[in-house]
């Protein structure tokens, strides 16, 4: 390699995507520009449909039949890639640049051993035989800290879990030593601990192999754990770019700030200082604005200059390297830039409205056909279940996959019956009374949001049939016109146009939907609402938007909230009162106060440890834990946590179920620790005073 | 895997079951005895008959007892190897079934045999491309001839290569002994008609494999695009197609009735149809039951086959 | 029609494409075509014959803007309209027949009288057969009994399979099970095999090939709707109408059904061209339709026993090519149907 050190690993000029379709170009990318020195981690951080992940396939030259670039270079080791012929493009890939994609268990061929699929990307291009070959996967394999690399190299992709699929794909990348690996939000599809590994990972390759990096993500704080500098897009265009540690904390975009403005970090609080969302939506790559693309969104907008002409991207200082295409970036102050949000005094709880006491929720599956009698396997989704929710009180049920807090959120809503113990709402026992047989007005008191906004509408009827039906079918309204007035009512509530009602869910953006959602389950007037992940598939501005929203109205309301969710960050701006749960058990339940500081559940650390965090004056205790979460079906005896347990003790935590020590009042924690070492930890997230230009959540004390 | 199989064997067992208890109760109305009794008597024979002659002739044919003691007894029969004896011929309708049976096989093994690499290579190259000129064509093609029915197809190909061009004889009767060209036309017709069903399914199976994420994963690697065709895409891309062609012995059971009956070729669907029409119950028994048998047999194939190539499913 | 003729002259034409294109004015359209068809062949003994004809006067009209509208709404794909076009040639021509100046498709003229003929009077366009009965006027009333038996057919069969499918794939369980097993049975017969059954055991007529087409095609449609149950059962929104309490016939109807119907519709289109393969095979075989009123597949199999030299093959292949350009019809909607909903 002739390549001498100053020569950047990778280099886009000026970059220019687009893809065509019937109805013609659409830019998907405009003008991007991106130098990557060797060694050097470098993050590209943007809301869906920023054109991110458009640029790592660009990258690789691999658009698809309607898409290609025009405008622009792309220089690999100084070399126009798009120069390149087939031939050579083919012997970069997979040598010299590599992918880790977002869905580790779609990106691998189901019928092709693992081993088979490692190997050959040395066959391929360096031509060394079979049996090297395998020996160099398997190494790679250990390398990746996956255990059992034997037998992995003779597994099928759907027979690892899905953390382990992602080290295989990493693996895979690694193999040919490139000089560049792209990663396409590689831990988006996996569980906050899971990833906390995988991200611990990446940190090392860039130490360990000297591999540049690029890594896309919509998490900032991910991007702050693994790169040193980062570009922020937005509809196509990056609209800023430098070093973490100044973008972090002197960001000088409009959006970069309403960014982070919207993320919750430890700080934010619903009441005191509410997260601040960025208003309107992201422009259609067809109907971007003339001028700034934010410029529609933008506080800082003056007609005449932001939208006039194309902008570029500026230089902060001359000669820095932090750019950003702002024209009025030197005219803002932005020392107080942020307008003050509401403020609002806490919320009093008031009477409980709902008792859970030692709900356990098994299912029994037969493995093996029916006719030939197999074994029954019971899955203990929930077991013993126990809390209480006051009014108005939002209570926060955390957990990662399998964790059983779906299943809780079936029984309590009747679809599925409980099989033990008692869920008391009112003078009522919800156990075991199926919705069919619950009485409308029990019905109407407890409604549900859902996760995923394109799931939550059914498509084939109109926004305002399907809040009316609620309406109706509740009977809080019967005559045609006050159910519709009351339709509209809604619709405000949610701050949503009332035209809206005639519309198709398809015609929604995600976040519209999910407001529609919560109309829906507010028309009937409900004293609980369970929100399951109301916001985890949306973007964080509009996250920050509908949980404010949320918020909003259960003081209104002075509705009770069971809030579903894996996001400690979310849950820690949000909730009252946390729950967290690990395979169907409770691990830890307390305030929010008392969940975030020690003592702490060894879970419960490690979940805080794992969640990353947008803030550069935040330090971390680091946990990282091995292994995976077990199967739900095949749960460890005796403490579910003890295979993954940094404090595991042999011979009690896998055998017996750990005690419940009551550390103050309500605040449970079950673990075989004893009461002294529990309350002997350190905290995990410590904040260290920083300066800062100023605050970003608006009304700091 | 073995526990797949013998639960699918249970089923099929269940399902001839109720399939000859059914047809034994479907042809034990009056209509049927009498269509025997007009076949054999003639239909001035019968209407002259008196009720007790036609009582005697049915206790004589065995047909005056009720349908269960009749199936019962057919059912020790088969344990026995016996299937009955045809009201039409008179002959046993094992020997009858065997018969007819192995010359539809030969029919069926040159349909398969033309067809399985006609369709998957025109499938599988339509869709490495989609939206190509290849795959343009391949679908039209396809769309067409699965649009003509067996008989329009027939119609034609024997008005092209027997009455105009001469080339091949109209009726596959073969009276004269076995004429290998006289199978040409039945074969043509039935390859015709399926070529494209297999041909479209093979395509949007393959098309879809190749805008997979793993076929991504695989170009990206930097692998010849000989080593991600052959290797990885065409092993995911001929699960669906073997089964769908697997199951297409249940649709050629259905084609070589109409295919049998237009060219006279005397094989299995020729004889069910006569059969039917007659009312032959035992060649109708025993034929149905065949054809079921096949079908099931190719369900039984399709399934195991489909779980076997499948590792996600063989595996779990 | 009420809903056709009330619209002002006014509005541009692109508004009034609007109004017909509305579900309503749809349903509307297709009875005014449907219901005079059906009629007429399904009740063909009891109208008396001077009546019979103007029954099917409301049905032309209906029938053209009905393309009219099908064009315009699909000009996107060409495939779809191609096979449109196909479908409402034979169903224009099927509404129009007693007006179009044909002569009596069952009076012999002049036997065996080749393409272009003119004998006794009368000019044959495409000929006669061996019963001196003209070709054109056979072929284009020969229409009318497939598609109407054929739609018929294949309506009731998804009508069934629609009720078994949602309720096996919705409740599940027992029902599954119980409406799986009798399905498995049905399909282990090859379709031609239970054809055969069934026509011989209820007697060949119109009626009894419904019911033939329903046993032979419920159990794989209702396979498919089953199938799109599972998919959409575990959407959210079912979970919120079941939270809400609706009743299951409620959520299957008005939750289910209705996204589901985009497979459907295309699995539609193709049903119909199997129904017609299958009437026309079965009327071939002589299970079918009886003669003497004209039909595709009566056709051929009267002609296949004389039509033995090239110059009568006339007689075997209009009829086939007829047959083969309704179900080419059927299936290029299906291809274009299926594309579109691709593409969006």
């Amino acid at each position: 390699m002739s390549v001498s050190e100053q020569t950047p690993v990778l280099e886009c000029r000026n970059l220019c995507i687009s893809y065509f379709t019937r109805a013609g170009e659409i830019p998907a990318v405009v003008d991007f520009n991106l130098k990557l020195m060797p060694g050097e981690a470098h993050g590209i951080v943007g809301e869906s449909g920023c054109g991110k992940s458009t640029v790592a396939l660009a990258i690789m030259n691999y658009m698809g039949k309607n898409g290609g670039i025009v405008g622009g270079e792309i220089l690999f080791e100084g070399r126009d890639m798009r120069t390149m012929s087939g031939e050579e493009l083919r012997r970069i890939r997979g040598s010299k640049i590599a992918m880790v994609y977002q869905e580790p268990m779609a990106s691998l061929n189901p019928s092709m051993k693992l081993g088979e699929q490692l190997a050959e990307v040395p066959i391929y291009h360096e031509g060394v035989s079979r049996e090297q070959a395998i020996e160099r996967s398997q190494k790679m394999l250990a390398s990746v800290r996956l255990p059992d690399p034997q037998r992995i190299m003779n597994s099928y992709p759907h027979q690892i879990s899905g953390g382990q699929q992602q080290r295989v794909v990493i693996a895979m990348a690694l193999l040919s030593n490139p000089k560049l690996l792209l990663l396409d939000e590689p831990t988006t599809a996996l569980d906050v601990t899971v990833e906390a590994g995988i991200v611990e990972l990446i940190k090392e390759i860039s130490a360990k192999f000297g591999t540049s990096l690029i890594y896309i993500s919509h998490n900032l704080g991910l991007i702050l754990e693994t790169c040193s500098r980062l570009t922020v897009m937005y509809s196509g265009e990056a609209v800023e770019s430098g070093d973490i540690g100044t973008v972090f904390t002197k960001m000088r975009h409009p959006y970069t700030r309403g960014l982070f403005s919207s993320i919750p970090v430890p700080g934010a609080d619903k009441n005191m200082r509410p997260l601040r969302s960025i208003r309107g939506q992201l422009p259609l790559p067809f109907a971007r604005p003339t001028g700034c693309y934010f410029g529609p969104r933008c506080d800082h907008f003056v007609a005449g200059r932001c939208d006039q002409g194309i902008l570029p991207m500026l230089p902060v200082e001359s000669g820095s390297s932090h750019f950003v295409r702002c024209v009025r970036f030197n005219e803002i102050d932005w020392s107080r830039a942020t307008t003050r949000s509401d403020q609002h005094a806490p919320i009093e709880t008031g009477a409980i409205v709902l008792n859970v006491s030692d709900m356990s929720k098994h299912y029994t599956i037969e493995s093996g056909s029916a006719v030939l009698l197999g074994a029954k396997k019971t899955v203990k989704a929930n077991e013993r279940i126990t809390f209480r929710a006051r009014e108005a009180e939002t209570i926060a049920i955390v957990g990662e996959s399998g964790c059983g807090k779906s299943t809780f959120a079936k029984v309590l809503m009747g679809l599925e019956g409980a099989t033990n113990g008692k869920v008391q709402l009112g003078d009522v026992d919800l156990a075991n009374l199926p919705v069919q047989r619950r009485s409308e007005n029990v019905i109407s008191r407890l409604q549900m949001i859902f996760q995923n906004p394109f799931d939550t509408l059914n498509p084939s009827h109109s926004v305002g049939s399907q809040i009316s039906r609620v309406i109706r079918k509740f009977g809080v309204e019967r005559d045609p016109a006050k159910v519709e007035e009351r339709v509209n009512q809604l619709l405000d509530i949610v701050k949503l146009p009332r035209d809206f009602a005639k519309r198709r869910p398809r015609q929604l953006s995600g976040g519209q939907k999910q407001r529609v959602g919560i109309a829906r389950a507010f028309a009937g007037d409900p004293k609980i609402v369970i929100a399951d992940e109301p916001v985890s598939a949306l973007d964080v501005s509009v996250q920050a938007a509908v949980t404010g929203l949320l918020t909003d109205i259960q003081r209104e309301n002075r509705t009770t909230l069971l809030f579903i969710s894996h996001d400690l960050s979310v849950v820690r701006y949000l909730a009252d009162r946390i729950i967290v749960m690990y395979l169907g058990k409770i691990m830890e339940k307390g305030t929010t106060e008392e969940i975030f500081s020690p003592p702490y559940h060894p879970y419960t650390e490690a979940l805080l440890s794992a969640v990353p965090i947008a803030d550069t004056s935040v330090k971390k205790r680091k946990i990282v834990l091995t292994g995976e979460i077990p199967s739900p079906s095949n749960p460890p005896p005796g403490c579910p946590f003890c295979t993954r347990c940094p404090y595991v003790m042999k011979g009690i935590c896998d055998t017996q179920v750990p005690p419940q020590r009551e550390m103050a009042p309500r605040h449970v924690i079950a673990c075989h620790l004893d009461e002294a070492t529990l309350r002997a930890m350190q905290p995990v997230i410590t904040i260290e005073p920083r300066e800062m230009e100023a605050e970003l959540v608006a009304g700091g004390a | 895997m073995l526990k797949l199989i013998a639960s699918r064997l249970l089923q099929m067992v269940l399902i001839m079951g109720v399939v000859s208890a059914l047809l034994f109760f479907i042809f034990d109305s009056d209509k049927f005895k009498k269509q025997i009794a007009v076949a054999e008597l003639g239909g001035f024979a019968v209407s002259a008959l008196s009720d007790q002659d036609y009582q005697n002739w049915l206790e004589r044919k065995g047909l005056n007892v009720p349908f269960y003691e009749r199936y019962a007894k057919w059912v020790g029969g088969i344990l026995t190897g016996d299937l009955g004896k045809s009201y039409q011929t008179n002959e046993p309708v094992a020997t009858l079934v065997a018969d007819r049976l192995k010359k539809t096989g030969i029919l069926g093994f040159w349909v398969f045999a033309l067809m399985i690499p006609l369709s998957l290579t025109f499938g599988i190259i339509a869709g490495m491309k989609e939206g190509s000129a290849q795959d343009r064509i391949t679908s039209f093609i396809s769309i067409v001839t699965t649009s003509l029915p067996e008989i329009a197809t027939a119609v034609i190909l024997m008005s092209i290569f027997a009455l105009w061009l001469r080339w091949l004889p109209a009726n596959s009767a073969m009276v004269g002994g076995w004429n290998w060209l006289a199978l040409v036309l039945p074969v043509m017709t039935l390859v015709l008609y399926d070529f494209g069903y297999v041909a479209r399914m093979t395509r949007a199976s393959m098309a879809e494999v190749m805008t997979s994420q793993y076929i991504r994963t695989a170009i990206l690697k930097g692998l010849p695009y000989k080593r991600v065709i052959l290797r990885h895409a065409l092993r995911n891309a001929l699960i669906a197609p073997f089964t769908i062609i697997v199951l297409q012995m249940n649709w050629l059971l259905s084609g070589v009735v109409v295919v049998e009956f237009f060219f006279q070729y005397a094989g299995f669907g020729k004889l069910l149809l006569d059969a039917a029409l007659f009312g032959d119950i035992y060649v109708i028994q025993a034929a149905t039951l065949v054809a079921v048998f096949v079908a099931v047999l190719s369900q039984i194939i399709s399934d195991v086959g489909y779980s076997f190539l499948n590792p996600r499913i063989r595996f779990s | 029609m009420a809903a056709i003729t009330s619209i002002p002259v006014s509005p541009p034409p692109l508004s009034i494409l609007k109004i017909l294109q509305q579900p309503r004015s749809l349903i509307v359209l297709v009875l005014l075509m449907w219901l005079p068809l059906m009629l007429n062949v399904m009740l063909a003994g009891s109208i008396s014959e001077t009546v019979r004809p103007y029954l099917l006067l409301p049905a032309i009209p209906s029938a053209l803007i009905l393309y009219g509208v099908g064009v315009l709404s699909w000009r996107e794909s060409p495939i779809a309209i191609i096979g449109l076009t196909l479908i409402f040639f034979w169903l224009i021509v099927a509404v129009s027949v007693p007006f179009l100046p044909l002569v009596d498709p069952n009076k012999p003229i002049a036997p065996f009288a080749p393409i272009g003929a003119v004998k006794n009077n009368h000019y044959f366009i495409l000929g006669a057969d061996f019963k001196g009965r003209d070709m054109l006027a056979r072929t284009l009333w020969g229409c009318q009994r497939v598609l109407v038996w054929g739609v018929t057919a294949t309506l009731v069969a998804y009508l069934v399979g629609c009720i078994f499918g949602l309720v096996a794939g919705y409740l599940g369980g027992w029902w599954d099970q119980v409406i799986s097993f009798i399905a498995n049975v049905l399909l282990s017969f090859p379709v031609m095999v239970l054809f055969i059954l069934i026509m011989n055991y209820l007697g060949a007529s119109g009626f009894n090939i419904v019911i033939a087409v329903t046993f032979a095609s419920a159990p794989a449609i209702m396979r498919i709707v089953r199938g799109l149950t599972f998919d959409t059962k575990n959407r959210d929104y079912i979970f919120a109408a079941q939270t809400r309490g609706e009743h299951p016939l409620r959520i299957m109807i008005y939750e289910l059904l209705p996204n589901a119907r985009g497979p459907i519709i295309v699995d539609a289109c193709l049903r119909l061209g199997y129904t017609t393969v299958a009437i026309t095979t079965l009327t071939f075989l002589g299970l079918g339709l009886q003669p003497p009123d004209p039909d595709w597949g009566l056709m051929i199999k009267e002609a296949a026993n004389v039509a033995k030299s090239p110059q009568f093959a006339y007689m075997l292949l209009i009829p086939a090519l007829s047959v083969s350009s309704l179900i080419l019809g059927f299936n290029l909607i299906a291809d274009g149907l299926r594309e579109m909903s691709l593409r969006d």
